[in-house]
């Protein structure tokens, strides 16, 4: 468990990561570390060289601007799951935050870090596809501003460009009335996601639903929307009939993986019920 | 004895040390000019060694050597098998401290870096470029054994390492009984996983000769025996010291390679050498525990009455023969498959199987979970079979009271016990009644609730050395105790008993204290070391507190009768009309005459005065031989809910009412049932290490392998009752392993029980989500 050489360098700014990471191709950026020293402890990831952006102030904490909440790439978890304008305005993603590894990872572990690591098993991309994210940050090429919806491409690989250090994650406010749950599998060994499914839910005058978006995690090697999903719901009202037909369309737009826990039939049972859960609980 | 201090609740005295950070383990041990060994450990499963280049690993600054298995192969013997099961034609394999030309398991050693600091040793194993050719590797017993498979020791044909049977059930038994269930259990494979993992620190003084081994040990005295025959160092010449140790679990008695050649190193370098396992190197390089597969057939007849049971294992022993692996499936595991109750016709037939895996061993409980766990769920199928309550059928065949000693089908005589009374007061605790009413209304509603009940009971405090011998062990299993009374009556204890964990530091204090009527704050307990204990066994079996309390308690009382003697001459009385009461000797009739522990202690050291024949001082050992086993017993009930929509089982409740004789401290008794379920609930419901067809293990780190955390649990409900053993001067049992034995097929029944209604009968361990779920859907599926 001890990891190869690497030389490790503390940057102050993002120009000053940006100018690190362009000077060392083979650097990786760091903040908690919680995704990345694993790795290379088990000598699976291997960097000549971290860039501990850490220390870079304004890339923490969480503001509310103009219909969206603003939360700085380097905010951990922990602060994200106590924080009141997170969980007034973004309920499921301090859910999600509060059971992401344990307290002293959630201590440590950056927002920022989570999504951009994109561990397919990881609870926060579900949110973000759920509240409809924008992950922004600077690159060699200048700013950048991605929709969580296309962001995640596949196990730890993103829609970042090279050379690039996030620096925000803006969230959309639902619209008012809206109610939103993060409903989780853990798995018993790592903590991780077995399957998660983040559910953003409103309802008209007459209890039909008029707005729905979901996002699942921990399902395959990529976490996704559930498309079909959220357009079987719409309109419907909220009987049990109608969100157990609806939540049988939730598997279809990812890809179920498989592991020792958990087969792909499986698992696609458990995001069918999972989201199914998911939107009664969401249910005023 | 004060029933102030035995049986009370005194708090743990080792633990301020323990979460204090203070505690003195292996790694803990840093030495002026340590060097750092780290082992290459083979990826293969099964692979002859065609060349091993180490010269560019030897260049690197800072590595001090490089050993290979081919260097030591004439400087160091092969790491033994302690354990020969009598008439099993046991076949004990070389088994290098590091491969010569052909490695069994993944984690098989290769070479040895020897280091200024433990970075550059780890960076060095990359360096060294060994050229392998792969071979066929075996997993599993069953395809081990089938004909065609690669064979991994010249000298066990079939990978068979032994065969052993033992019993009287016979064919004719089952032929004519009235009803046979027969089923196959697979006891899935388990990592140990304490959480000090293995460690090794040696220093040899060339001035004396003398080489100092600290290890991550159970049993540092078998550790000296073993390692100097291994070593050629003299067992004068070697000490081993495993004073504080972060849990065992059984993986720590073993002698492994490692410790051998941390002390080959240290000696042959003239430098203090430390080498610590990371976790993933326990997971490939730590015994394992359990793999078995088990063929069952169990008789009886309509009306309950269970007569015959056996059972045919494949026990799959790994790729070597570890130090005390062969006794766990043999002897610990079969003389006890008739369990508590009174079946005259029982029988097991075991087979020691290699493949190349991480060879197994002891694990907390050690073949006596197997064996309670098929007989447990054989129950149950049983009572299922015959429309039978299973509680019903477990009460009807007990062993009743008044039938101790009562001499099972296997020759064992168990000592004591009141089953019933332990089984009666579990389903009153749980309401069992009541329970299974409100099981039917929950099952019309859709819900599936179950409840799982066992049973056991359990050979510990190991044992009578007698014994020992016939059954192949290659030790005794008696213990030592000295009490060394200071002249200010404060007194140190010393055992060659090993606690690694289990509290024994305050519970053998109290001991003393109820027997010397001093504080216990006045007692010291010292253990761990050769240097200052002569010899010992260990701790392991259940049998620190009913063996090394045993030989405790009859070294004071030596103490208090040789003090009576002087107290006598002080008081000028006879010594027979000298009485100990409450601390004081004191002249019977005139307890106005008398003098103090502490008096009495004084004049021993100052022997101004002393009576004609008595030598100075105040100390006394025993070593103290058990006349038999004792056997712990109980009941433990478990409600569960099963979510059928995703298999999630919820523990609703935990019952344990368990029996280990007398109690010396509830608080840590009950501490140890507590673990112990866990551990057994682990088994069932969350732990099992994985290989694939190449050999391969899947579940190498705590990412995959599913460790059980406290927040799976509810409130264990404890409580026990005290049946004394009636042969050892405590009226003592052990407590360390019941939880395991008896929580794993507990936890199986009633997750079973609330399937009752899909016609599951058996889901393999651990009982996953997924696999519950599937059993559901396939009972769904069969309807």
């Amino acid at each position: 468990m001890i990891p190869s050489a690497f030389t490790y360098e503390r940057v102050h700014t993002v120009d000053e990561a940006l100018a690190s990471l362009a000077a060392n191709p083979e650097a990786k950026l760091i903040a908690g570390g919680h995704s990345l020293l694993p790795l290379m402890k088990m000598r699976l990831a291997a960097p000549a060289a971290l860039v501990d952006i850490q220390a870079i102030r304004n890339l923490h904490g969480v503001r509310e601007v103009d219909g969206q909440v603003v939360i700085g790439a380097l905010t951990t978890h922990a602060e994200i799951s106590a924080h009141p304008v997170v969980r007034s305005l973004l309920p499921a993603l301090a859910e999600a935050a509060a059971q992401i590894g344990d307290l002293q990872v959630r201590n440590r572990g950056t927002i920022g870090g989570n999504l951009a690591h994109a561990d397919p098993s990881s609870d926060l991309p579900a949110v973000a596809l759920a509240y409809n994210a924008t992950l922004r940050g600077l690159s060699p090429a200048g700013e950048f501003a991605l929709p969580a919806d296309g962001f995640f491409l596949g196990p730890l690989t993103t829609a970042m460009p090279e050379g690039a250090v996030l620096t925000e994650i803006a969230f959309d406010v639902p619209p008012a009335g809206t109610q939103s749950v993060y409903q989780k599998v853990p798995h018993p060994a790592s903590g991780y996601a077995v399957v998660g499914v983040a559910a953003v839910i409103g309802t008209d005058e007459n209890g039909c639903f008029n707005y729905v978006r979901i996002g699942v995690t921990g399902a395959g090697d990529v976490a996704y929307r559930a498309v079909a999903a959220e357009a079987a719901l719409m309109g419907q009202p909220p009987t049990d009939e109608a969100i157990q037909a609806a939540a049988g369309h939730a598997a279809e737009d990812g890809v179920m993986g498989e592991d020792l826990y958990a087969s792909a039939d499986y698992r696609a049972h458990l995001v069918q019920v999972h989201t199914a859960r998911a939107i009664r609980r969401a249910l005023p | 004895m004060s029933a102030t201090v035995f049986g009370s609740q005194v708090k743990r005295r080792e633990d301020p040390r323990f979460i204090t950070g203070r505690g003195r383990y292996t790694d803990d041990v840093q030495l002026p000019g340590m060097l750092y060994a780290a082992i290459l450990r083979s990826p293969h499963a099964h692979a002859r060694i065609a060349s091993i280049d180490t010269s560019k690993a030897a260049q690197l600054p800072g590595v001090v050597r490089v050993y290979t298995g081919a260097d030591l192969q004439d400087r160091m013997g092969t790491i033994p098998t302690a354990w020969l099961p009598p008439e099993s034609d046991i076949k004990t394999v070389a088994h290098p401290a590091l491969a010569v030309d052909t490695v069994r398991y993944v984690g098989d050693g290769v070479a040895m870096v020897v280091a200024t600091d433990r970075y550059t040793a780890r960076d060095a194993l990359d360096q060294i470029h060994v050229r392998y050719e792969v071979l066929q590797a075996v997993a599993e017993q069953e395809l081990a054994m089938a004909p065609g498979a690669p064979q991994l020791h010249a000298d066990a044909p079939n990978n068979i390492a032994f065969h052993w049977k033992v019993g009287n059930a016979t064919d004719e038994v089952f032929a004519q009984a009235e009803v046979v269930v027969r089923h196959r259990i697979r006891q899935q494979r388990l990592v140990p996983n304490p959480m000090e993992p293995r460690a090794s620190a040696a220093q040899y003084d060339p001035s004396t000769g003398e080489l100092t081994v600290w290890v991550t040990s159970q049993n540092p005295h078998i550790h000296r025996f073993i390692l100097s025959g291994v070593l050629g160092v003299p067992e004068h010449k070697l000490r081993v010291v495993a004073t504080d140790v972060g849990g065992g679990f059984g993986a720590k008695i073993a002698v492994y390679p490692d410790e051998a050649l941390v002390g080959f190193a240290a000696r042959d370098l003239g430098r203090p050498v430390k080498w610590t396992e990371d976790r993933r190197e326990h997971f490939l390089a730590t015994t394992h525990g359990r793999d078995q597969v088990e063929d069952i057939e169990l008789a009886g007849t309509r009306d309950g009455t269970l007569t015959a049971i056996r059972v045919k294992a494949l026990a799959n022993m790994g790729a070597y023969l570890s130090t005390a692996a062969p006794g766990v499936p043999t002897i610990l595991f079969g003389l006890i498959v008739p369990g508590p109750y009174q079946i005259p016709y029982a029988g097991a037939d075991v087979y020691g199987v290699f493949t190349n895996t991480t060879p197994t061993d002891a694990y907390r409980g050690a073949g006596r979970p197997e064996a309670t766990y098929l007989l447990e769920r054989m129950v149950d199928l049983f009572a299922r079979e015959i429309g039978m309550d299973p509680v019903e059928v477990r009460r009807k065949n007990l062993i009743p009271k008044d039938a101790f000693p009562y001499h099972n089908a296997m020759g064992l005589e168990y000592d004591s016990g009141d089953y019933h009374r332990a089984l009666n007061r579990a389903l009153e605790m749980a309401g069992y009644a009541d329970f299974r009413a409100r099981q039917q209304q929950l099952r019309a509603a859709g819900r599936y609730v179950g409840v799982g009940c066992t049973t056991y009971v359990e050979i510990c405090g190991l044992g009578p050395s007698q014994v020992a011998g016939a059954v192949g062990f290659q030790g005794g299993l008696w213990e030592s105790s000295t009490v060394r009374v200071h002249p200010s009556g404060k007194v140190t204890v010393f055992t060659g008993a090993s606690p690694h964990g289990q509290g024994e530091e305050t519970t053998f204090a109290q001991i003393v204290a109820s027997k010397l009527h001093i504080p216990v704050e006045d007692i010291e307990v010292i253990h761990g070391d050769t240097a200052r204990i002569a010899m010992g066994w260990g701790t392991y079996g259940s049998r620190t507190t009913p063996v090394g309390g045993s030989a405790l308690a009859v070294a004071t009382d030596r103490v208090i009768e040789k003090a009576k003697k002087i107290a006598a001459h002080m008081l000028e009385v006879s010594e027979a009309d000298v009485e100990f009461v409450d601390g004081s000797f004191q002249a019977k009739g005139a307890p106005q005459r008398r003098a103090s522990f502490q008096d009495v202690t004084l004049q021993a050291y100052l022997a101004w005065n002393l009576p004609a024949g008595v030598e100075p001082g105040l100390e006394a050992s025993a070593f103290y031989d058990p006349a038999n086993f004792t056997y712990s017993f109980g009941t433990h009930l478990c409600m569960v809910e099963v979510d059928a929509e995703t298999g999630d089982v919820t523990i609703d409740r935990y019952i344990a009412v368990d029996d280990c004789g007398r109690v010396i401290n509830p608080m840590i008794a009950e501490g140890q049932v507590h673990g112990g379920i866990v551990q057994g609930i682990g088994q069932a419901l969350y732990e099992g290490a994985v290989y694939d067809d190449q050999a391969q293990l899947l579940t190498g780190t705590w990412m995959d392998y599913a460790m059980p955390k406290a927040r799976f649990f509810p409130n264990f409900e404890t409580a026990f009752t005290e049946t004394p053993s009636p042969h050892n001067p405590l009226g003592v049992k052990g407590i360390g392993e019941t939880g395991t034995i008896a929580a794993t097929p507990t936890v199986v029944n009633a997750v079973l029980d609330a399937l009752a209604p899909f016609g599951v009968r058996e889901i393999p361990m651990p009982l996953t989500p997924q696999r519950v779920w599937q059993a559901i859907q396939n009972g769904r599926e069969a309807e």
